[in-house]
């Protein structure tokens, strides 16, 4: 089974040299909905950040925010 | 032919973008200032205070960022209610950060620290974020360390220290023209004194009026925990946009949570962004929680913090966001004017109002709404 998924790998990655440069499927042209403020996770950090504090205080889960919370607000 | 080599090609974009690294350059952030008054309001506390952030590029090639924070509690919760008096404290806040582009890659660094009467945190962050792939794909490592001094007011030998570390990996993918997805994974390990010294759990007591009496908890000093996060942004025809956020938490104190959230943003008009959201939270209790022991020191563990408990809560939010655009010749580029609410509710499965004295042991479990309020202006340079 190892030597199967190992030969899966190195095709894989033969295929991949083989097919050279890799053309993205979506032109720097093609960008304008993407760049849209609806379309943005970070469109205020300073508010993203301290909502991810409110929940960090009062909520027993932490990490993978996708932004940094912090401190303590205890009690 | 061509789809299927297209396709192909794909694939072996994503499974091996690790090592190929074609990429087009990354970007700073923007120059902007953000000047916050956020409010919580619920449960018996309220906290506000204000949150200025400043950003500049200070060449080509960085960008440096600084952060003051202030959070002014009143606080009444049913945590103090039940074992101590009303109290009200300030916590400050002051970051720094510096962003340095080289080519594809952006280089970060981080310092945070804040101050209370009896908490005192330092944070030290290192991250590494490359696009590759015509800017397609994101991949950003992060390490950050937490050093924390914890003490008690009205206990001049209480010190102790928390000593905290963060590992992620996030990846960004542009999927469509119209479609995003995001993953994180986090580790965090954290060691030293977990607990909060103003907390106590209950045990029962015959001899007391209630009951029961209580006596400070008491926390492992060491905590592993992992979270994993997978969000999607999806831009519709009518000029807005449907994301979601799915996340689930498990920590070797037998935690597990999850959370689901999902919103729209629409804009209107020409200047006009308004966007709602819902979100749902839900966890089990730590291993070593109970409402109430059956005797003092009955375990070696013993917790009665309700963040520790099983509950769940359920968000929804409405924001609404005003842009002027500046003429080209103008110093300031745009600005915004925003106002953000979200209602929060807490409903707890296993953690008693205490407040309530007639069946010491039973009384209803425990409730409460918050408001969570943000008017901010912001500027872009």
């Amino acid at each position: 089974m190892n030597k199967l998924l190992i030969l899966l790998l190195l095709g894989g990655l033969s295929g991949c040299v083989s097919t050279g440069e890799i053309e993205p499927w979506v032109k720097p042209y093609e960008r304008e909905n993407l760049a849209h403020a609806a379309m943005q996770w970070q469109l205020d950090p300073v508010e993203s950040g301290y909502i991810h504090h409110v929940y960090q205080a009062r909520e027993g889960a932490k990490g993978a925010e996708g932004t940094s919370g912090g401190g303590c607000g205890c009690n | 032919m061509a789809v299927a080599v297209t396709k192909f090609n794909r694939f072996c974009t994503l499974v091996f973008a690790f090592i190929s690294f074609s990429t087009l350059a990354a970007v700073l952030p923007e120059d902007r200032v953000d000047a916050m008054y956020h409010s919580y309001d619920g449960g018996g506390m309220s906290i506000d205070g204000p949150s200025i952030l400043i950003r500049k590029k200070v060449s080509n090639a960085v960008s440096v960022s600084a952060n003051y924070y202030v959070d002014s509690v009143s606080s009444a919760s049913i945590d103090v209610l039940a074992t101590a008096s009303p109290y009200k404290e300030k916590r400050d806040e002051q970051s720094l950060g510096v962003d340095y582009l080289n080519e594809k890659t952006i280089f970060s660094l981080g310092y945070s620290q804040s101050q209370e009467n009896d908490y005192d945190a330092k944070s030290y962050k290192l991250a590494v974020s490359q696009s590759f792939f015509g800017d397609l794909s994101t991949l950003s490592l992060s390490y950050a360390q937490g050093d924390d001094v914890v003490k008690q007011n009205g206990n001049e030998l209480f010190e102790e220290e928390v000593k905290r570390s963060n590992y992620t990996v996030s990846w960004s993918q542009i999927a469509t023209k119209n479609w995003t997805v995001d993953f994180n994974l986090e580790a965090i390990t954290e060691q030293g004194y977990l607990n909060n010294p103003y907390r106590s759990y209950r045990y029962r007591d015959d001899s007391a009026a209630l009951g029961y009496s209580y006596a400070t908890e008491i926390y492992p000093e060491t905590r592993t925990s992992n979270a994993v996060a997978l969000r999607s942004r999806y831009f519709l025809p009518v000029n807005g946009a449907l994301y979601g956020e799915i996340r689930f938490f498990s920590d070797t104190w037998g935690i597990s949570a999850s959370n689901y959230k999902l919103g729209y943003s629409q804009a209107l008009y020409d200047n006009w962004l308004i966007d709602f959201h819902v979100r749902h939270y839900a966890q089990t209790k730590a291993d070593f929680y109970q409402d109430m022991f059956e005797r003092k020191d009955q375990f070696n563990f013993m917790a009665r913090d309700k963040e520790m408990s099983t509950f769940n809560d359920l968000t929804i939010g409405l924001k609404a966001r005003y842009l002027h655009t500046f003429d080209r010749s103008s110093l300031i580029k745009s600005a915004s004017v925003n106002i953000a609410w979200d209602h929060m509710r807490f409903d707890y499965d296993d953690f008693r109002n205490v407040l309530q004295t007639e069946n010491p042991g039973e009384e209803g479990f425990y409730s409460y709404s918050a408001n969570v309020v943000r008017a901010f202006v912001s500027l872009w340079y």
